[in-house]
């Protein structure tokens, strides 16, 4: 490139900054009603000139730029593509560009889709989301600038951190983050709507996509980070309440709570306020969520960017955003009625209480999150707060929720009424009593808390597919039923896991076997092993089964050279739904090596379920677009005769 | 408008205050020993070849003494050296507790690095340090004339720690 | 499992450290038993329980069952050690706790101090009552 003109580099920051400028036009906007016009133009420059900003950065990657210091810091020649290209967002600074990146788009979204409820609420959401891209527009800009130059470029760069060169790995952040903003297009729209006054079932219709769209991403992300831990890591668990867990976990539960309360709304115009408040606290949980992880305030096995300056200015974005918006509500929530009334067996009664669920699940996760930090400041204990309490605490809610799910989608509307309730739950209830009665007598389970797992999770699935077959299969309910069954697949998948697991943690030399829940393993050998850019030592673990060999396992020790760590690569082979997981660990000088080895039955159901749900959420969405079509088609056409939308009052 | 409304806003505000004073400091940087303020843990370790071990018997009752907890293998171990020196040429008395090393490596370490230590005792399985609560090396305790823990100090000591220390150690004389 | 002669002096060293002012020493731990389950399978099942329960020092947020760290394996000795030689698991975890604090357990403590992390998920569950109860008729 010509030294005279700008690089793409350059231009990129350039984007940048007027991309400020149009969150800046759109956070006016709504100011002045001869402004109102220029809402829509500036959301769309707003999102194109982060478009533009990505892809500059994408190209420094790609070309390996490394007069951009990110692009040192964080790349490599020898890298394979794809991680270059995953490296953009796999540091603090790329990934918060890719953060404003997907606000961008989906400011985009909410400047080009249909919206019913008018150009002044419009402007309004937009301002709000204008506002938070100001914010972080600013974080990027003057604390963590990523298209930061180095004179002279460096002739080669610094590499990827090893564990970060990953499919699962990189994947899980944008997944995660279109969650996020999801949620923050809910937030705005509520702000909007608070500042308009308007909360009723035209709202919730056009703000359920997002939610739906965000909880989807939410899910597919926490159960690919979930996966990415399970086989990276190397330790065998897929969960450990880890504060980073819990961080992604917290905006989840609150989305899930909004999910279930805009329904409501929708279809009952009841649960105004809190609709509104779970929307805000959707939109605080996710950005607490990302200052707990970038502040490194909490310590976590998933240690990335740790930096205290960088989590004040976080703490101050999520102050004032969140406390600007808590401000609008107090201000404005007594202008909105919280609407009808209903009885406590009705559909929209169990919403509540699944509502009443998710809070307290929130409540636990949050202060049991937060509590070894409170009581350290408060008198000096050091604590830990881990599986055991919220397992203790967690999974007795999950059970009564799990069978509250089953019986909510087969109640009425409005009415109280319970006939012919108990004949349609008799197969699921007999199904779970089964359950739980084979894991006991066949499978030789006996914690209480696991057994109710089973019962929930065939409960839950035998009343799920009894809604799927249902006559009159509507996308809402079909949504519902994959979605709710997801969670029975889930819940099977992680007490099976739980309960049934067998591990042994052993030393011996080459030659040498051991037994395992019916398994015999012998290490064959333990050789070195070369990759692009590690070497590693590598053990055949030969696993068999009533004298059949079943398979070959080959965990590694890896040694990456740019930059250098050591990282474990576990050896794992699927079997009957649940897998066999070995970990190679150190010698111990006297030609013994210790070995680590799981039997996991059924595990692969945990993200299993997690796929069904995303599927459920996506088939939801799937029904919206088809009303939104309709509906179009409508205008356009005179009416024809009855409208064959799925009626909310199915 | 009703003041529950602004619960919300407060409870929020509580939440940005408490997290902004917990910023500058990185929950548990250090595991402190519980066993400060506590007798000399129950051990007897085996010394090297042409050395006697180390016991609780060693400690307790002849205080105020150091037990350093080094290792070889340790790099801050050997930045610490100079210190340990100083602190034994002052008149404190220092035991070393080695943590999973192998006399070899021990012997040459002390004739590279120096040897201020009276006694020394081969922690080859790291139980000892467990009995102590130590978490890492180098890790220095000091024991009062009781046979009581009164300090542990995590990591390398530094010259600026050395007149702390042997303060510390004055108090409990 | 064989023991080496010098394990065998260290665990007799350990064994016969006299009493004294000193609290009881624990009893001799074998230190193959870190990377070697227990014979008996329901003292293996009870010591792996705890060992689930119990944090490995020198990682971030691991088990010692779950690590491979040196201290981990030491730990896992410890354990092992004890319950196979009939100590019930909570006096082994108190014994951890008495030397490194309660930071090095999972399960919180029941403690005035940490009435609140455990009041939560019955205060959640009873305050969110009284709220939703104005919802209905």
């Amino acid at each position: 490139m010509s030294p005279l003109l700008p690089s793409l580099a350059e231009l990129g920051h350039l984007a940048l900054w007027m991309a400020a400028g149009a969150a800046l036009v759109m956070a006016a906007a709504p100011l002045r009603p001869a402004l109102v016009g220029l809402a829509r133009p500036a959301a769309i420059a707003h999102g194109l000139l982060l478009i533009a900003a990505f892809a500059a950065m994408s190209h420094a990657f790609l070309v390996s730029d490394f007069s951009v210091s990110l692009v040192a810091t964080n790349s490599h020649t020898a890298k394979p593509l794809l991680y270059k290209l995953t490296g953009v967002w796999a540091n603090h600074e790329g990934s918060m560009l890719l953060w404003v990146l997907i606000l961008g788009v989906a400011g985009l979204g909410v400047a080009l889709s249909r919206m019913p409820l008018g150009e002044t609420f419009r402007a309004r959401a937009l301002g709000s989301l204008g506002i938070v891209a100001l914010g972080f527009l600013a974080f990027l800009l003057f604390a963590s600038n990523p298209f930061e130059r180095l004179d002279p470029a460096p002739p080669e760069g610094l590499g990827l951190n090893p564990l970060l060169q990953d499919p699962g790995l990189a994947f899980h952040p944008p997944t995660l983050y279109v969650g996020y903003v999801g949620l923050v297009v809910a937030f705005a729209l509520a702000v909007a709507a608070l500042l308009d006054g308007k909360v009723g079932p035209a709202w919730a219709r056009a703000t359920r996509p997002w939610v739906t769209l965000a909880w989807a991403f939410l899910t597919m992300g926490i159960a690919l980070g979930s996966w990415w831990a399970y086989y990276e890591l190397g330790w065998g668990g897929w969960w450990f309440w880890d504060p980073v867990e819990n961080a992604a976990l917290m905006p989840w539960l609150a989305a899930t709570a909004l999910l279930h309360s805009i329904r409501v709304l929708e279809t009952r115009d009841a649960l105004r306020n809190w609709t509104l408040m779970l929307a805000i606290a959707g939109f605080t949980l996710s950005m607490l969520g990302t200052f707990i992880v970038r502040s490194g305030l909490l310590t976590s096995v998933h240690a990335f960017a740790v930096d205290p300056t960088r989590g004040l200015f976080l703490l101050l974005l999520l102050l004032g955003l969140t406390g600007w918006a808590l401000l609008v509500w107090a201000l404005r929530a007594p202008k909105v009625a919280e609407g009808a009334r209903f009885a406590m067996t009705s559909r929209e009664g169990f919403l509540v209480v699944n509502n009443l669920l998710m809070m307290a699940l929130l409540a636990i996760v949050f202060i049991g999150t937060l509590y070894p930090m409170a009581l350290e400041a408060w008198n000096g204990r050091q604590i830990s707060v881990g599986p055991p309490y919220f397992n203790a605490t967690t999974v007795p809610l999950i059970v009564l929720l799990a069978v509250l799910m089953g019986l909510a989608p087969f109640l009425a509307w409005k009415r109280g009424t319970t006939t012919g309730l108990s004949r349609r739950l008799l197969i699921p209830g007999i199904a779970a009593t089964a359950a739980a009665a084979a894991a006991l007598a066949l499978l030789g389970v006996s914690g209480l808390l696991a057994l109710l797992g089973f019962a929930a999770a065939a409960w839950l699935g035998i009343a799920s597919l009894q809604l799927l077959l249902r006559r009159g299969l509507t996308f809402v309910r079909a949504g519902t039923a994959l979605a709710h069954l997801g969670v029975a697949v889930t819940i099977l998948g992680a007490t099976a896991s739980g309960a049934l697991q067998r591990e042994a943690l052993v030393s011996l030399p080459v030659g040498d076997g051991f037994e395992v829940a019916g398994f015999t393993v012998t290490l064959e050998e333990v050789a070195p092993r070369a990759g692009p850019n590690w070497t590693a030592l590598e053990a055949t673990l030969a696993v068999g089964r009533n004298g059949a060999p079943v398979t070959t396992l080959r965990p590694q020790a890896r040694t990456y050279t740019s930059p250098p760590m050591e990282t474990t690569e576990a050896g794992i082979a699927m079997w009957r739904a649940g897998d066999l997981y070995a970990v190679l660990g150190k010698p111990d000088g006297s030609g013994r090596w210790q070995i680590h080895f799981w039997v996991k039955p059924l595990i692969h159901f945990i993200w299993w379920g997690a796929l069904l749900m995303a599927a459920g959420a996506a088939v939801a969405l799937g029904g919206t677009f088809r009303v939104t079509a309709l509906a179009r088609r409508r205008r356009t056409a005179p009416a024809p005769g009855p409208a064959p939308l799925p009626l909310p009052a199915e | 408008m009703s003041p529950a409304r602004l619960l919300p806003l407060l409870a929020l505000l509580a939440l940005g205050v408490f997290l902004a004073l917990n910023l500058g400091r990185p929950q548990q940087a250090t595991i402190r020993s519980a066993m400060v303020g506590k007798p000399v843990p129950a051990f007897a370790l085996p010394g090297l070849d042409d050395r006697p071990g180390l016991a609780t018997a060693d400690i307790a009752g002849n205080g105020p003494v150091l037990v350093n907890f080094f290792a070889s293998w340790c790099l801050p171990c050997r930045v610490e050296a100079p210190q340990l020196k100083a602190l034994a040429d002052a008149g404190l008395p220092i035991h070393g507790i080695a943590l999973r090393d192998s006399p070899e490596d021990i012997e040459s370490f002390l004739v590279r690095h120096g040897d201020p230590f009276g006694r020394i005792g081969l922690d080859r399985e790291g139980q000892a340090a467990i009995a102590f609560g130590s978490s890492g090396v180098p890790e220095t305790f000091l024991v009062d004339r009781a046979g009581v823990i009164r300090l542990q100090h995590q990591g390398e000591i530094r010259p600026e720690h050395v007149a702390q220390i042997l303060a510390e150690a004055r108090k409990w004389r | 499992m064989a023991m080496s002669a010098r394990q065998l002096a260290v665990a007799l060293l350990l064994a016969a450290a006299p009493a004294g002012a000193s609290p009881p020493g624990p009893p001799a731990v074998d230190p193959a038993l870190g990377t070697t389950p227990l014979a008996d399978p329901v003292q293996e099942a009870r010591a792996m329980a705890l060992m689930h329960e119990l944090r490995c020092l020198t990682c971030q947020n691991q088990t010692i069952a779950d690590s491979n760290a040196d201290q981990a394996e030491a730990m896992r000795a410890l354990v092992r050690s004890r319950i196979a030689a009939g100590e019930p698991p909570e006096s082994v975890r108190a014994d951890l706790i008495a030397r490194y604090g309660d930071w090095v357990s999972f399960r919180p403590p029941a403690r005035p101090d940490t009435l609140a992390l455990w009041a939560v998920p019955a205060l959640a569950l009873v305050v969110g009552a009284l709220v939703a109860r104005r919802l209905f008729r």
